[in-house]
Formats: structure tokens, sequence, C-alpha cells
């Protein structure tokens, strides 16, 4: 049996996050959330944490963020989820529907608008 | 001043607020990277979901210990449409493992665009089935490899398509034929939207309140 590759283990991502692997329901991180970090990275923190934080000087969505880690979506969201509890980084959920679930029509003509002057 | 660098990211603009979601949905080689990169402002980039055999996107580290864990990769671009709404395109492949990731990475879409390859046509067949069964709405676009012609009606007969499905044809390789899917899906959503708003908008006129 070949050595498994070292980003293949799932095993040893966990340990990124202590093992946990829920983000918490209470904090959703769509793919395309956009993250903004609200401080500098500091000595002594999580070497994912300060990468994440200094991709997101600028806002930056999750999706982005995992692929800039290497790291699967969910783990992503772990650590995302516990810079997010901490007050490090700020989150701005998509906003696509209006209250009765259907898609916002402005925001529909927003995207008809730029598609066209692309 | 910025230093420009071969791999450096295009920051978004700090007002940047409405993350928006496409997903391209197509069998293997069909030319979903190749559209997302004629539009995206950026080099597609790729990441991944990690999902028990069971299908199951990974929750608990006793499931991968339990069961083999997979790994669903998928391909995504951007583009930046105003001051605040993002659009991220994301290339997402047909198989039926991937269909058990929807609603985790997919939920929230605007809409799909169904890419065909019409010498391969029964291969959007799934696709197209799992997309109505999600109720997401949907248009096909046929990326022209040059095969023998088929009209239109053909093409929607083979994929016994809804009559209030667009379907056009497109080169994945052109910016100008790629943003005009776009336009195609962002257009069907609205008339989509427009006739579920028409329904609502008969339900309230049997309501005591007058609606207007």
């Amino acid at each position: 049996m070949s050595r498994p590759g070292r980003d293949d283990a799932p095993d040893r991502l966990y340990t990124l996050t202590g093992g946990r692997t829920r983000s918490g329901s209470d904090t959703p991180f769509d793919l395309v959330t956009l993250v903004v970090a609200e401080c500098d990275p500091v000595v002594g923190m999580q070497s994912e944490h300060a990468a994440i934080l200094r991709m997101c000087e600028r806002p930056t969505a999750v999706v982005e963020i995992a692929a800039e880690l290497n790291l699967p979506v969910s783990i992503t969201r772990v650590l995302l989820s516990d810079l997010l509890s901490t007050g490090r980084v700020s989150a701005r959920h998509p906003h696509t529907t209006v209250p009765s679930g259907l898609p916002d029509p402005d925001i529909l003509e927003q995207v008809l608008v730029g598609l066209r002057n692309l | 001043m910025d230093s420009v660098t071969s791999d450096a990211r295009a920051p978004l603009s700090a007002s940047a607020d409405n993350g928006l979601k496409i997903v391209i949905v197509g069998g293997f080689g069909v030319g979903k990277t190749t559209l997302v990169r004629s539009v995206s402002e950026i080099r597609p980039l790729n990441t991944e979901e990690t999902m028990t055999q069971a299908g199951e996107a990974v929750d608990d580290i006793s499931e991968v210990r339990g069961k083999s864990a997979t790994t669903v990769a998928f391909d995504f671009g951007r583009i930046t449409l105003d001051t605040h709404n993002i659009l991220y395109l994301f290339g997402a492949p047909g198989q039926e493992r991937f269909w058990f990731l929807w609603d985790r990475l997919f939920s929230g879409t605007l809409g799909a665009i169904v890419l065909v390859d019409t010498r391969r046509i029964d291969e959007s067949w799934y696709a197209i089935d799992r997309l109505e069964h999600h109720g997401t709405p949907f248009i096909v676009a046929c990326n022209d490899f040059g095969g023998p012609p088929h009209t239109p009606a053909q093409i929607r007969e083979a994929l016994d398509l809804d009559p209030h499905v667009p379907l056009l044809d497109c080169d994945a390789r052109s910016r100008e034929s790629s943003k005009q899917v776009l336009i195609t899906l962002v257009e069907h959503l609205q008339s989509h939207y427009a006739r579920h708003g028409a329904t609502a908008a008969e339900g309230a006129l049997q309501s005591p309140e007058p609606a207007l």
C-alpha cells in the first residue's frame, strides 16, 4: 500500500481544528460569505488562523479561503468559526432573497446590469 | 505602487458585501472550466469538500475513521458585478456522488447552467433530473464541439425539456458567448420568478385583504 500524500489524509486535517468537526449552526458560513479580518495576526496564533487574517484584509469568500489554504470547505468553516467567535473576523453573509424566500428582483436586476457591463 | 507577481490574488473592493452563486453543471470534458475561465476575473481556482462514502459531508471524525472518505473537487471563478455584488461561478461535476453535496455547497444558488455536449446528450439527463428535484431554475447551453448539427427541437426532445427552459448554443472559449449564456440565465430567472410572483399575487387576490 502506498503512503498517502500529506493532504490526502482527512484525519490530519482535523488536527487543525482540535478534532472539532462542526462549525456551529448559529454561524452558517456560505461558500460565498465574504470574510473580513478585524485584527492583525498575533504571535503564537495558529498558522491557519494567521493566514486567514492576512488573506482577509479585504473581503474574501469562504471558497477562496479554502482554495488558498488548500483545505476542504468544511474544515475551513471550522477555522472561520473560531475567528468569528473571538471577534477576529466579521462575516458578510449573502442576501439574495426577499422575506417570501424568492430571489430579490432588485438583486437579479443588478446582476443583469453587471453582466451586460462586462 | 502594488508589486505585481505572477500569482497575485486580486483583492475585492472593501465595499463588497454580497456574494452570489451560479453553478455550471456538466459531464467531464464538456467545457465547464473553459466557460468559467472565459468570464472570470481570476484564474479559476479549485477546491474540494470531503465526504464519507455514505455520501455525507464530513461532520464527525468518527465517520471518517469508520468509512473511508472521498473528496469531491470543483472549480470556481469570480466576477465583480458592482461595488457590492460579487458573482461566483462554480463548475460542478454532474456525477451522482456530487449531488449529495448540493444542499451543503449550493443552497441559495441563483440558478444553474447545464452545459451539454450534443454528441453525449444522455450524460445531461441526470443533472437535469436533479436540478428539477432541487427546484433550482436552470437553462441549457450546448457547447459547440463541431459535432453533427441538431435542431433545437431535437435537443429539447432528447432532453425532455420543459418548454419554459431556455436552450441556446455557445462557445465556452468565447468571453462574449459565455457572457451571453449568463445573461440568458439571469433573464430566465427574472421571468421564472415573475411567474412565481404572479402565482403568489393570485393567491393574495383571494385573501380578504385587497391586493394592490
